[in-house]
């Protein structure tokens, strides 16, 4: 099989925009919530995103022959269960403070539906090349919105944009001190997790309206 | 006349259907419904003939608002001379207050204009006069001194988030005027969080505003002992009724808000029942929580380290700080969020007084929650109206069984 063919490319593309895990099938919120306060969290849970999903959708893939039915999700379990525990020893031994930050929802990945969805839908019935192609598409399209509803969590929240570093992340760019003098205030509401469900209802509205997708009404 | 109707004829060609220029129909439509009334003719039943409409109910509500409005800016002035010890006079007062009322009102119908204006022309629905009430509501909400571009974000949000989002007037769930409250108190809480007193007075001027006083309290003391000790403004309960103490634009004179309340009654636009169903919900309340407080006077209660004032406020004292009584005539008796059937209307009003008193009392982090009393309520208001009418089917199946 070739690796760009048309097929490929919309097993990537179609997650990103049409079929997107978050906006088209609320998936994976729990997360979109809690990462979102400042930018460099959502790149980092993005990545370590990326990662778990990939290996998992083409170990998965190549197992998929061998799995019993019956105890199927025991063994997706173990095999996502392990990579997250790779993910968050990784991310403690080289990148600690982010590692703080985020806590337990790197931990928490292993609950991600988005994860566990792509196992049992496609994993286990394509083989390993396709599968990682749909891991890949999947967990940018996740990514995608996230750092959308990130960066506008904590540009209007914060006031800053904060790329990741190996420490406790590199400050951007911040409102200048004049425009707080001019009177400008941080909008707090976005800091709580009300605002990050705001913005994110808003992400959903503007892409579906992008993607033309119209719910049964 | 006719030369206006000339106008409103010609450029009501331009956007017909079909023109280039059809998308600016809503507005077309709305400007000439403003000044002529509609030819258009319902073609389906059922047809209800009433005078009405939609227009003159929210017109209706506009007139009861003003009184509101001048004693806002009366006041206004007069804290301001009285912050700063020199004589205005009252129209001097009305005049000061004013320059600070107008501006708000600009910003606010300026940003509901260009919400419902923007909706009405992608979605391709009439422009509706709901904006004119919710944005008339608004600005009686607000803070004297609060930012402009704040009002503008808060409007924005209140319209589009509140109702527009939900397919416009007659069908939101929450009233678009207390959802952009609601926004900016949580997003702006340095400006509008309630505990500071909202003067436009000298620079690092500050006070307590009556509902902050038994909220925070430097030492255990029932609430009136407290507001009598209160020297920087007078909050006696005459003058609390009167008005003259800091606060909302719109809500400090309580005789003003009765008036605006019969005036709705008799023209049959509020309901009454909810008017008077939450003010026996928030009596209730309060003397239950005086009676709490009489009976675990040194203890249970407590709030910052010693008993909680809140509770030893009497019903009275109640109903005429903060802005229970505004939220209740003007906001919860919106005809659109509120129950719709009678009894749910008692239940719905109740509801609304005693979580409100719960809110006051219980949380002194909040020290004002009559507008998150009815939002909540607003959300519940559906629910009530189901249970209601299940309840009289399943009546009337018993008894013609």
């Amino acid at each position: 099989m070739e690796l760009f063919n048309s097929e490929s490319k919309k097993i990537v593309s179609d997650p990103i925009n049409v079929n997107n895990p978050i906006s088209l099938q609320v998936l994976g919120i729990c997360s979109a919530l809690a990462v979102t306060i400042r930018l460099d969290q959502a790149i980092i849970m993005t990545l370590a995103v990326v990662f778990v999903l990939c290996s998992s959708n083409v170990i998965l893939s190549l197992i998929r022959n061998y799995i019993p039915a019956r105890v199927r999700i025991v063994i997706m379990l173990s095999v996502i269960a392990s990579l997250v525990s790779v993910v968050d020893e990784l991310l403690k031994a080289y990148l600690y403070d982010m590692s703080k930050q985020l806590s337990v929802f790197v931990g928490l990945i292993i609950t991600n539906c988005i994860i566990m969805g792509r196992a049992e839908a496609f994993a286990l019935k394509h083989g390993p090349s396709k599968a990682f192609l749909d891991g890949l598409g999947n967990s940018m399209g996740y990514g995608l919105i996230i750092i959308v509803v990130s960066f506008f969590r904590e540009l209007f929240g914060a006031g800053t944009i904060t790329l990741p570093d190996g420490g406790a992340g590199y400050v951007l760019w911040s409102i200048p001190e004049s425009w707080y003098a001019a009177g400008y205030e941080n909008i707090g509401l976005l800091v709580l997790s009300p605002g990050a469900f705001i913005i994110l209802g808003l992400v959903i509205w503007i892409q579906r309206e992008f993607a033309g997708v119209e719910e049964d009404a | 006349m006719n030369f206006l109707r000339k106008i409103f004829e010609e450029t009501g060609k331009l956007v017909e259907k079909g023109k280039p220029l059809s998308w600016a129909y809503p507005v077309w439509e709305a400007a000439d419904t403003i000044f002529f009334s509609t030819n258009k003719q319902t073609s389906k039943g059922p047809h209800i003939r009433d005078n009405m409409d939609i227009k003159r109910t929210m017109f209706f509500v506009v007139i009861a608002l003003i009184p509101c409005y001048v004693f806002g800016a009366y006041n206004i002035g007069y804290l301001n001379a009285l912050a700063m010890e020199i004589e205005r006079g009252i129209v001097g007062n009305t005049i000061f207050g004013f320059t600070y009322v107008i501006p708000i009102l600009i910003a606010t119908f300026v940003a509901g204009a260009i919400c419902e204006l923007t909706f009405a022309i992608i979605r391709k629905h009439e422009v509706n006069e709901g904006f004119l009430v919710s944005c008339a509501l608004i600005p009686l909400t607000m803070p004297p001194d609060v930012p402009l571009w704040q009002v503008f974000i808060g409007t924005s949000f209140g319209i589009i988030i509140g109702k527009e989002i939900f397919g416009g007037v007659g069908t939101n769930i929450f009233n678009p005027a207390l959802t952009s409250r609601a926004f900016m108190y949580f997003a702006f809480p340095t400006k509008i969080s309630g505990d500071k007193v909202w003067a436009v007075g000298p620079d690092g001027y500050s006070g307590a505003t009556a509902l902050a006083i038994p909220a925070n309290p430097v030492e255990y003391d029932t609430a009136s002992n407290l507001f009598a000790a209160n020297t920087q403004f007078d909050y006696s309960t005459l003058n609390m009724f009167w008005g003259l103490i800091p606060g909302s634009i719109g809500e400090t004179n309580k005789l003003l808000i009765l008036l605006g309340a019969f005036f709705l009654i008799y023209c049959g636009i509020a309901s009454w029942r909810i008017m008077v169903s939450s003010v026996l919900g928030l009596v209730f309340t309060s003397l239950l929580f005086n009676l709490l407080n009489y009976l675990t006077v040194d203890g249970i209660m407590q709030a910052g380290g010693f008993p909680n004032a809140m509770l030893t406020i009497t019903p009275l004292q109640h109903i005429l700080i903060g802005s229970f009584l505004f939220g209740t005539v003007f906001m919860a008796t919106e005809p659109v969020t509120s129950s719709h059937t009678n009894k749910g209307r008692w239940i719905y009003g109740f509801l609304i007084g005693v979580l409100t008193i719960i809110i006051r009392s219980i949380n002194p982090a909040y020290p004002e929650g009559v507008f998150l009393a009815i939002l909540i309520m607003n959300m519940f208001a559906p629910l009530i109206d189901y249970y209601v009418v299940q309840a009289n089917i399943k009546m009337r199946l018993a008894r013609n069984a």
